[in-house]
């Protein structure tokens, strides 16, 4: 009996809030583009809470989010400790090394077309690899610490940066550069200060995908060995404990660093290329 | 049969563009392929050099540069296998072997590409099911749009080991789990993309459709799902690739012993790493055949609905 009483209970505080969402979104405005999606993502949480309240959940299938709260700051200084291994400096340096090079290569490969035309179509089909499968090869070669990790999120970062930017460098107008030939301008000064510009929309794209894979790549290769922090660690061991309220808060705070990280980014981007029409207001 | 060519003739033109095709396209490619072979066996000398000097040390005997080369292109677990090594292993586990044997390497290719496959069409058919909600449905696009587009700067992949974990303690084993895991990789890019898709139509083509006075779900079927395609197809192609990865990532956690994460796996525990480099390859070459065909379904379909002209 209680079993129907829950279940009624969590279908109307669905159809409740789902409704004040549909009554919301049909008014419209600045401050409901926000409010919507909030209530809904607090809707999720609240029926994933009533749900394992409800019904008894082990905590061993699906913890409750208040259980993953407590964990999370019963744990602070675990999670930092393992942000840190993982982000800071396994992800961040692989993509700050990998991002670099692919750019640096991008700009050595312009001046010619046979390369160009040899390495994207190479490019594009490694971009499609799944290229976290050579993380036992690299933990194997770099070791297990932060360097391996690193190693990983560079092979990761690298073609989907270099086909953007190689893209992007093209992406000038011919009418831009026959500008900038009458006006006397050098092979460095057109690349300075028309191509490079240009192709920013373009190298941000490469970037934005890039964080993703990033975080994917230092966290997955953690899987292959890894001392003992660091988020993917972290996943695997305390899966193997079965203590899921804190595998929940690994996660909870990947999902956090990968939006900041990519947060960081597009503001960078706006920054950068505020001439874009997508940038434009 | 003297005489000029008959330049009208069928398939007169064929050998200029097709040696046109070789210098604009093939030969830039087998050359980058070529250079990357190159770097591959300087790097497996290089990288194995220290075994071989080590070994040589022991034994007390002189290494000269032939005996280098032989030793460090030929070792069991070397450093970094040389490719004729890793295309060895592939022909012994790919065609020596009879298909249904544990160490064929199509096997675990089999039991991985089951998995992402059907991974792949359920998280697709869902996908589009909740794109074509949230085109429809007002309060959906507000408030779940976002949070599918915001699902694709996080890494959702670090979910893999406690699906399959959670699965198995609730009695859920084998493909099901890796398969749940490729579907919500594979369905978020789909969502996303085919909700752009969806709307692809402009203002004009809609008012033209409304002034024919036609109804909801016509407007659908004539209108937004045939303009959807281009957009589905490119998010199809992403979205298997996900799916292969999250399949392969699935066989981690458990220590499955079938399936090419698997094969990765023991490689990285006993140091084969011959093997762990013929499962990456076979991985490689699932990934470059999936996105192959959806990329060839694209051009046929696309092509006879008009698009590529």
């Amino acid at each position: 009996m209680s079993g129907v009483f829950g279940l009624a209970l969590v279908l109307a505080v669905w159809g409740g809030l789902w409704a004040l969402n549909a009554w919301l979104a049909a008014r419209g405005g600045r401050a409901v583009r926000l409010a919507v999606p909030a209530i809904f993502g607090l809707t999720l949480l609240l029926l994933w809470e009533m749900v394992v309240r409800l019904f008894g959940v082990p905590g061993v299938i699906l913890p409750a989010p208040s259980a993953i709260a407590a964990a999370i700051g019963a744990n602070l200084p675990l999670l930092w400790g393992d942000l840190v291994q993982t982000f800071f400096k396994g992800a961040l340096t692989g993509y700050v090394l990998g991002c670099g090079a692919a750019v640096a290569v991008a700009v050595l490969i312009d001046r010619s077309p046979f390369l160009q035309r040899g390495l994207l179509p190479v490019g594009n089909f490694v971009a499609a690899l799944p290229i976290v499968g050579t993380a036992p090869i690299l933990v194997m070669w770099f070791g297990f610490d932060w360097q391996s990790k690193a190693a990983v999120v560079v092979v990761m970062v690298f073609f989907p940066v270099l086909v953007n930017t190689v893209a992007g460098l093209a992406a000038s107008g011919a009418m831009q550069r026959d500008l900038m030939r009458t006006y006397g301008a050098s092979y460095g000064q057109t690349l300075l200060k028309l191509r490079l510009p240009a192709a920013m929309p373009f190298v941000f794209n490469g970037l934005k995908i890039a964080t993703t894979l990033a975080l994917i790549g230092a966290i997955v290769a953690e899987f292959f060995g890894s001392p003992i922090r660091g988020m993917g660690f972290r996943i695997s061991t305390e899966v193997g404990r079965l203590a899921l309220d804190m595998v929940w808060a690994e996660i909870a705070v990947a999902a956090v660093a990968g939006s900041a990280f990519y947060g960081a980014l597009a503001l960078a981007e706006r920054r950068v290329t505020f001439w874009h029409p997508s940038q434009r207001k | 049969m003297s005489g000029a060519p008959n330049i009208a003739a069928p398939g007169a033109g064929i050998g200029r563009r097709g040696r046109l095709w070789v210098r604009a396209a093939l030969l830039p490619v087998l050359t980058v392929v070529a250079a990357l072979l190159l770097l591959w066996y300087a790097g497996a000398v290089w990288m194995n050099a220290q075994w071989t000097r080590d070994q040589a040390a022991r034994a007390g005997t002189e290494v000269t540069l032939p005996l280098l080369l032989q030793d460090t292109l030929s070792q069991e677990r070397p450093l970094l296998p040389a490719p004729h090594q890793v295309a060895a292993e592939l022909y012994d586990t790919v065609i020596a072997k009879a298909v249904t044997s544990k160490r064929s390497l199509v096997y675990h290719a089999w039991i991985t590409l089951s998995a992402t496959l059907l991974g792949f069409a359920i998280g697709t058919a869902l996908g589009i099911l909740l794109a074509v909600g949230i085109v429809h449905n007002r309060a959906m696009d507000m408030s779940v749009l976002p949070w599918a587009i915001a699902s694709q700067t996080i890494p959702i992949l670090a979910l893999a080991p406690m699906i399959i974990v959670v699965m198995n303690s609730v009695g859920v084993q084998g493909l099901l789990p890796k398969a749940v895991i490729s579907a919500y990789l594979s369905f978020f890019p789909v969502v996303v993309g085919m909700v752009s898709g969806l709307r692809a139509p402009d203002a004009m083509q809609m008012d033209l459709l409304k002034t024919y006075g036609a109804s909801r779900s016509q407007v659908f079927w004539r209108l937004r799902l045939p303009s959807s395609l281009p957009y589905l197809f490119a998010s199809l192609k992403v979205g298997i690739a996900a799916a292969l990865v999250g399949a392969i990532v699935g066989e981690l956690p458990t220590g499955a012993v079938r399936g090419l994460g698997a094969r990765l796996l023991s490689g990285s525990y006993y140091g084969q790493t011959v093997q762990i480099w013929a499962a990456l390859l076979m991985a490689a070459v699932c990934a470059a055949v999936l996105v192959g065909v959806v990329g060839l379904l694209q051009k046929v379909v696309l092509g006879r609905m008009g698009f590529g002209r």
